[in-house]
């Protein structure tokens, strides 16, 4: 079975992921590629229609009580076996991108990271890993800060990954997307990800609450539970 | 730097072949780009800010001195030819002006200096009309003043050799100097605008109709007689606005109409 390229796409919440990708996709499809789709997301998620919307074929994950980042990488396998089996030749994985503890990326799949410099020039720091281990840094909404801003979020974008191809795409318009398109067509291999390794070790999540417990209180956590450091009481408060 | 920048037309929205076939734009020059709304001025502008080779929806080229712009120059921001500024552009950041200015030049590169910081508010100040001090918080300035910072911060630091300027008319600071302050430095500049005296700053004017490039109009010498009239009557309603602002009545005898009128 041929196995598709794979895209994984992760990004802060309303970053404009989607957006990107869609007029990404329409621009693939220029190119006569033949593009699949997997929408990771916790609980809901509308996107799987704006995806339909571009005649491509789309997969739903809702990792529901675990953690999306963990649920991504238990079903990687599969979602490839789904796409090889609908024979698509590059395959994009947007994943929820929550808590920016960690990075979905994996070695052998181009890992793509979305940020907004409308959010906090302190967001690149902020998202460390999953910028830090990026193929391609695409940053979104340029068009409504001052051209220093953008300028100086790039700087900072650059001091935190050195490596990585940095796209600013309009979300609106589309405007870059063609080029990004281009670089997903042209960078990375299809490859079976069976083997391959995470860019980025997950979060554990292997205590009480993990497995059902609704108690607050010390005594009701077993596992590892790890406390928070508080400063010395000086009993400041009159 | 460079000394021109020439455009390859394509097609419009018709799929027709643009009315006019080449243009060229040399250093130093401002152009104005018009037309009805939905007339493809936006995308001119991002087929200029992407630098096309023929990729975009209009198949236009974009050469620099006669030649394709190489990889880096076309894709990597850092080294892109082209700074922006419009209407829809705000301060996002919640710092000083100064600390700000600072971070700015420092990442382009520049050395900052007490001169450097001292000559970009200078400028801005010239353009706005209330004076902005370099302790102000950028978020909390109003809209003229953000304006007149941004132009003399691309102006001053960020040294792209093209810049686009995208409705900027409503913006309330004195867009005549604003535009002066931009070429000051041999730049292209090209502004997009529904607003007759911003468009007669520019030497020539590209007139946009159905997403293609339908006209090339230069500036005629009964237009040079029609801007100065069309900026004494902006300075005549500048003068009735400020009275207005300062709580004052208008009186007759202070509006002064252009002679010509």
């Amino acid at each position: 079975m041929n196995r598709p390229k794979v895209i994984v796409v992760a990004g802060p919440p309303a970053c404009g992921k989607t957006s990107v990708m869609l007029h990404s996709i329409k621009s693939l499809q220029r190119l006569q590629k033949r593009v699949a789709v997997v929408k990771i997301d916790c609980l809901a998620t509308e996107d799987d229609i704006r995806y339909r919307s571009v005649d491509v074929p789309v997969a739903v994950g809702l990792s529901e009580d675990i953690c999306p980042d963990h649920y991504f990488v238990v079903n990687l396998e599969e979602m490839t076996n789904w796409a090889a089996a609908e024979k698509a030749e590059v395959l994009i994985i947007e994943t929820a991108g929550l808590c920016h503890r960690c990075a979905p990326g994996v070695d052998k799949a181009l890992a793509v990271c979305v940020i907004d410099c409308h959010s906090s020039i302190k967001i690149p720091e902020k998202i460390g890993p999953v910028l830090d281990t990026a193929d391609i840094v695409i940053v979104t909404k340029g068009d409504s800060v001052s051209q220093a801003e953008r300028e100086v979020f790039r700087s900072r974008v650059r001091s935190i990954n050195s490596n990585a191809e940095i796209v600013e795409v309009n979300g609106l318009t589309g405007a870059g997307c063609e080029h990004l398109a281009r670089l997903f067509s042209e960078k990375g291999d299809s490859a079976d990800l069976v083997g391959a390794r995470l860019r980025h070790p997950m979060p554990t999540a292997i205590c009480s609450y993990c497995m059902g417990e609704m108690r607050v209180g010390t005594k009701y956590q077993q596992g590892a539970v790890y406390k928070m450091d508080f400063p010395e009481v000086l009993c400041s408060l009159k | 730097m460079f000394s021109k920048i020439s455009i390859l037309t394509g097609y419009d929205k018709k799929g027709q072949a643009e009315a006019v076939e080449y243009l060229e734009i040399n250093a130093g020059e401002i152009y104005s780009i018009v037309g009805f709304t939905g007339s493809g001025k936006t995308q001119l502008i991002s087929d200029i800010e992407q630098m096309a080779q023929g990729d975009s929806v209009t198949g236009r080229r974009i050469l620099i001195d006669g030649k394709a712009p190489e990889y880096t120059v076309r894709y990597n921001p850092e080294s892109k030819l082209v700074a922006q500024l419009s209407q829809n552009m705000n301060f996002a950041l919640e710092m000083p002006v100064r600390d700000f200015l600072i971070m700015h030049a420092e990442s382009r590169g520049l050395e900052v200096s007490e001169n450097l910081i001292e000559e970009i508010m200078k400028t801005a100040n010239s353009l706005a009309g209330e004076r902005i001090e370099d302790t102000d918080i950028l978020t909390r300035l109003s809209g003229g003043q953000s304006r007149a910072l941004m132009i003399a911060d691309v102006a001053i630091i960020s040294n792209s050799p093209i810049i686009l300027v995208d409705e900027i008319e409503n913006a309330g600071i004195d867009r005549r100097k604003a535009m002066d302050v931009l070429t000051r430095k041999g730049k292209i500049v090209l502004i997009v605008t529904h607003d007759p005296q911003l468009a007669l700053i520019g030497s020539k004017r590209i007139v946009m109709s159905n997403g293609g490039i339908a006209d090339i109009v230069a500036l005629s010498d009964e237009e040079v007689i029609a801007e100065r009239m069309i900026n004494s009557i902006t300075e005549m309603l500048f003068v009735a606005q400020n009275k207005i602002r300062s709580g004052q009545s208008i009186q007759l005898s202070e509006l002064t109409f252009p002679e010509a009128l």
